[in-house]
């Protein structure tokens, strides 16, 4: 029991990319909501669901095909021998045993498992919402943890059979939950059952829909759910008559047990949670973490559609489609009144793409802040610290919605509420509200607007006379180095390289073309080439993370890549406000999906619309449009920022170093 | 063989007397502000190799009076340039008059020199003496654009000043005592510097080692000294480091120390570079990416090593930590020098006079310093927390 607690205190595992056995912290907070609530409902409704639970799908010998039990008896097995009191009589009524021993040891973990298909259609009114989410879950959960059986025909009949046929499908829950507790008291068969789930995986995970899908299931599984009370009674009856006692008599303890034990450990738990998270900084929200979805789903200003084939490996990032719903946001923007009109508007620009560029985006939504608190007053009998903070991230939090935010302008949403928290109390609104904007505009000034001078004072003198100068998409640091440049007098040639969808080195050819300067533009699959020339690359950056790991543009790391190749120096311009004191070390953590019909659509393609149609229907088809790459530090020779030019080991000093001035400033 | 040439120093000769010429018709009209902007420095031949075969003893004295000579005109300028102070007074010269102390350190040199500007000057705040203790040091620094010590040591000796001036709560003058004492202590660190990095690196050289060494650095033998001193029993193997012979120069030091020397032609390093347990070299200047700086063939000689796996361990005294980031050999001020080919080189052919090279911090070990053992990425960590 104890053990359990433990496990139901365990915050959520982060999951990311691949996941393997770390499915039951999730799957336990996921629950935790209902318990409560189903807890009481399933004493009326008791006999019916619970002899169909656990045990009674397995006991009945139809379904249970004697191969299945090849590594589960090993497991009951070395239960057994670990616990040799126990009278064996079979594998299968040991397991069934053993599932009511657990329940009554176990107590709070997991009847309510059991109970969830058969939660009784009376109650569906306003727990609806909650089912839906709820089936999601356990569809997918039950996917996952079927997988975790050893045999792989029976899951896949599972895995087909589960959107109609709710409660076999919750009693496999239950089963694969009972290997699992079996295993974990056992130890040692772990390794027998980790070893098929990680293979089967990937079918399981394939198995995630759209929510017009899961609506769907629902309506199915209620239908399924009236149908199968009759049904169901009958059923426990059978079990019943084939393993009298047992079945009748040991649940009710647990029942009448659960719901006390249940709630506090809940309620600890969820305190828990809530103070780890407060601890924590705030990390990138991952998106497979069903639970955390939905809850951000209903607070959602911008309704969110969800792209159809969505890659495994970034299914933990926001699968959004963005642009759809604009022309519904701007209609919208007199009738909001919880998100600031000038917050309000930056949200659109970076839903629409029409402000890109990290210093941009962060500028924008620095000087909307700005505006916001301006207009702000402090509702009566509010604090303005508390309040402020909390409007600022609903702002942020709408920001989100419409776009990820890049790692700068998290780094100046956290300097903005520092200078929130830090406010003496005894400012008055008006100049607390002062203090604040100018806060926000020397940021602007010192940190976006006069380091990019500095580092163009600093990268200027790393360039000769005579040298070829590379650099990838547009960074406007490098376009001001390069103009800056040619302005004294240095005489250079630029090789301008991009890449599809956005063909963002475009811009900066036209403005460097434009003042004068010799320009060569190519394309990223001519990189190898065309580095046969360049003497220096310069790169920008969209954040640098504290083990020297460039984040930038996608693409940036096969530049630097290949530079390193042919040993040119490669030289990153980024400020010091975008460095982050988090370690990355591969691009797939953290990222931003961009379109997918981006990559999809080829301007050139004659039989464009046609093309487009055949491309979406194919299921087999999934379009990945990454937006960053993250380039190892080994790959960089120096970083230019406005603390002048350091190596990219140098990163975490500055960090450290300033961390502490940042806050101050 | 060089040392014997005459045309070297006949080449001086020829280069220094028109230029001084120049000069001193430039004089009379006192340019203020465009003098601080070129490069008084009168001879081509860059001060820092003056310096380096000086103190390695290669240059004849009389060559040495010639350069000084050079110099010497040097007051009039300064003078004109700051006439603040009452009375001719330069840095140049305080600091050529320290810079001939053999035993003394380039940037110990500038350091003195700039405590001597303080001495000499007759400000009466700290802003003042900032201001003044700053073109000095800009006119020291300009004067020769390629030592890099000497950059170092006036950047660092600026930057302890300005942080000096923090503690206003002091009256001018304990300020500037303060300042003085600062510098004076600048000469003994230096020293001192060289024994500690020699007590570190003890723990490295182990019985039996073979440890291969470029140049003459005075840390480097101090090093060996010290370890021979420990009873160490270890052979060196020495570079030749043509053309200024300073392996030459360092073997005879070391036999002098009963020390087993084995002399190499410098196209043997890699001959024998299986047979070496590890490699010394000094720097001239540690960059802020945590490569060095330093005599040439010092980054051959880290290739070769890096790619047998023998470790490379540099000995550098933390004032020569300069906020330099050189990305390749070119990107450096050079520093040329002279070098005879015993054979006279036919007249179209061009010759290759730089004195240094850069090592980049992947082909480093360690570098022993002052401050302790450090990796190459340390080097940058430490620049920051001074300098900024």
């Amino acid at each position: 029991m104890d053990t359990r607690r433990g496990a139901l205190a365990v915050p959520k595992v982060r999951r990311v990319g691949f996941f393997t056995s770390a499915i039951e912290p999730t799957q336990d907070s996921s629950q935790r909501p209902n318990r409560s609530q189903s807890g009481p409902v399933e004493a009326t409704t008791s006999s019916s669901p619970l002899s169909d639970s656990p045990s009674g799908n397995l006991i009945s010998p139809v379904l249970i095909p004697p191969s299945r039990h090849h590594s589960d008896n090993l497991t009951s097995r070395a239960v057994a021998a670990a616990a040799a009191p126990v009278p064996v009589p079979g594998p299968a009524a040991f397991r069934r045993y053993l599932a009511h021993d657990r329940g009554l040891n176990v107590g709070s973990y997991n009847p309510p498992d059991s109970l969830l298909g058969t939660s009784p259609p009376s109650s569906n009114g306003e727990f609806s919402e909650d089912s839906v989410s709820l089936f999601g879950f356990q569809r997918s959960d039950s996917a996952k943890l079927s997988a975790s059986f050893p045999n792989g025909g029976f899951d896949l009949t599972l895995a087909v059979r589960a959107p109609q046929e709710p409660e076999p499908k919750i009693a496999t829950v239950s089963a694969s939950e009972v290997t699992k507790k079996i295993a974990e008291v056992s130890g040692k068969s772990e390794s027998v059952t980790t070893k098929p789930q990680k293979e089967k995986e990937p079918k399981s995970l394939k198995d995630k829909t759209t929510k017009a899908e899961r609506r769907a299931i629902q309506e199915a599984q209620r239908a399924a759910k009236a149908a199968a009370k009759g049904e169901g009674n009958r059923r426990a009856d059978e079990s019943g008559k084939a393993n009298p006692g047992k079945a009748a008599k040991k649940p009710q303890p647990k029942k009448e047990r659960l719901p006390a034990t249940s709630s506090v450990s809940v309620k600890t738990a969820v305190a828990v949670e809530k103070e780890k998270r407060m601890d924590v900084p705030q990390t990138q929200m991952q998106y497979d973490d069903k639970s955390r979805v939905e809850k951000a789903k209903k607070r959602a200003v911008v309704e969110q559609t969800e792209s159809k084939n969505k890659v495994e490996l970034f299914l933990h990032l926001p699968q959004y489609e963005r642009g759809n719903q604009l022309p519904d946001l701007s209609s919208n923007i007199f009738i909001l009144d919880t998100i600031h009109h000038a917050v309000y508007k930056v949200g659109l620009q970076h839903l629409a793409g029409d402000i890109s560029g990290d210093n941009a985006r962060c500028i924008a939504m620095l000087q909307a802040f700005q505006e916001a608190i301006k207009d702000y007053t402090t509702p009566p009998m509010k604090d303005l610290t508390m309040d402020l903070t909390t409007k600022i991230n609903g702002y942020v939090s709408f920001l989100i919605e419409c776009r990820p935010l890049s790692m700068s302008m998290g780094n100046a949403i956290r300097f903005l509420k520092n200078q929130i928290r830090k406010l003496p109390v005894n400012l008055s609104e008006p100049e607390a509200k002062a203090s604040l904007c100018s806060d926000i505009g020397r940021f602007i000034d010192e940190k976006i607007i006069l380091a990019d001078k500095v580092i163009v004072q600093h990268a200027v003198t790393k360039i000769r006379d005579g040298e070829v100068l590379l650099t990838y998409g547009f960074s406007c640091v490098v376009e001001m180095i390069l103009l800056y440049a040619h302005e004294i007098g240095k005489k250079f040639r630029v090789v301008i390289v991009d890449s599809r969808p956005n063909l963002e080195g475009q811009k900066l050819l036209r403005r460097l073309v434009t003042r004068g300067l010799d320009c060569t533009y190519t394309h990223i699959n001519a990189i190898s080439y065309i580095m046969r020339e360049a003497t220096r690359v310069f790169l920008g950056a969209s954040s640098i993370f504290s083990n020297g790991t460039l984040y930038s543009k996608v693409g940036t790391a096969c530049v630097a890549m290949v530079a390193n190749a042919f040993s040119v120096p490669v030289i990153v311009c980024c400020e010091a406000y975008k460095f982050h004191e988090r370690v990355l070390l591969d691009s797939i953590c953290t990222n931003e999906l961009g379109d997918p019909d981006a990559v999809a659509s080829i301007p050139s393609f004659s039989t464009k619309a046609k093309h487009l149609k055949t491309m979406d229907n194919n299921k087999n088809l999934q379009f990945l449009n990454l937006m960053y790459d993250s380039t190892p530090s080994e790959y960089i020779s120096m970083i230019v920022s406005d603390y002048g030019m350091i190596p990219p080991t140098s990163i975490p000093v500055i960090v450290r170093e300033y961390r502490r001035e940042h806050l101050l400033l | 063989m060089w040392r014997s040439s005459a045309s070297f120093i006949l080449d001086k000769h020829q280069n220094n007397k028109p230029i001084s010429l120049t000069h001193s018709i430039d004089s009379p009209p006192p340019p203020s502000a465009s003098m601080a902007d070129e490069n008084p420095n009168p001879n081509p031949i860059s001060a820092y190799y003056q310096t380096r075969a000086a103190h390695h003893g290669i240059v004849t004295s009389e060559w040495l009076e010639q350069a000084q000579a050079a110099v010497r005109r040097y007051p009039d300028h300064d003078y004109s340039v700051s006439p603040v102070s009452g009375r001719p007074f330069s840095v140049i010269e305080e600091f050529n008059n320290w810079r001939q102390q053999p035993d003394l350190a380039e940037a110990v040199a500038a350091i003195r020199a700039l405590a001597a500007v303080i001495r000499a000057s007759e400000a009466t705040t700290m802003m003042e003496l900032e201001i003044e203790l700053k073109k000095a040091s800009d006119t020291l620094k300009s004067w020769d654009t390629t030592s890099i010590s000497l950059t170092a040591g006036c950047d660092l000796f600026m930057r302890y000043v300005t942080r000096t001036s923090a503690l206003e709560f002091e009256d001018f003058n304990s300020a500037k005592s303060r300042v003085l004492e600062r510098a004076e202590k600048f000469g003994e660190i230096s020293c001192r510097a060289r024994r500690i990095i020699a007590i570190l690196s003890q723990d490295f050289i182990f019985d039996g080692c073979t440890i291969l060494v470029h140049g003459f650095s005075r840390v480097v033998f101090e090093i060996l000294k010290t370890s021979a001193q420990n009873k160490k029993v270890f052979r060196v193997l020495c570079s030749e480091g043509r053309p200024d012979k300073t392996g030459v120069l360092l073997a005879k030091e070391l036999a002098k120390l009963d020390i087993p020397v084995k002399l190499l032609i410098d196209s043997a390093v890699a001959y024998s570079m299986d047979e070496v347990d590890m490699v010394f070299v000094g720097a001239d200047g540690v960059v802020e990416s945590g490569g060095i700086i330093n005599m040439m063939g010092t980054y051959q000689i880290a290739l070769v090593a890096h790619s047998m796996n023998k470790p490379v361990y540099v000995a550098a005294e933390s004032y020569k930590f300069a906020r330099l980031y050189p990305l390749d050999q070119k990107d450096l001020e050079p520093a040329l020098r002279p070098i005879d080919f015993s054979v006279p080189v036919p007249p179209k052919v061009e010759v290759e006079r730089s004195a240094r090279d850069y090592t980049p911090p992947q082909y480093l070990t360690l570098l022993f310093t002052d401050l302790g053992v450090l990796t190459p990425s340390v080097v940058s960590d430490e620049l920051i927390q001074l300098y900024l």
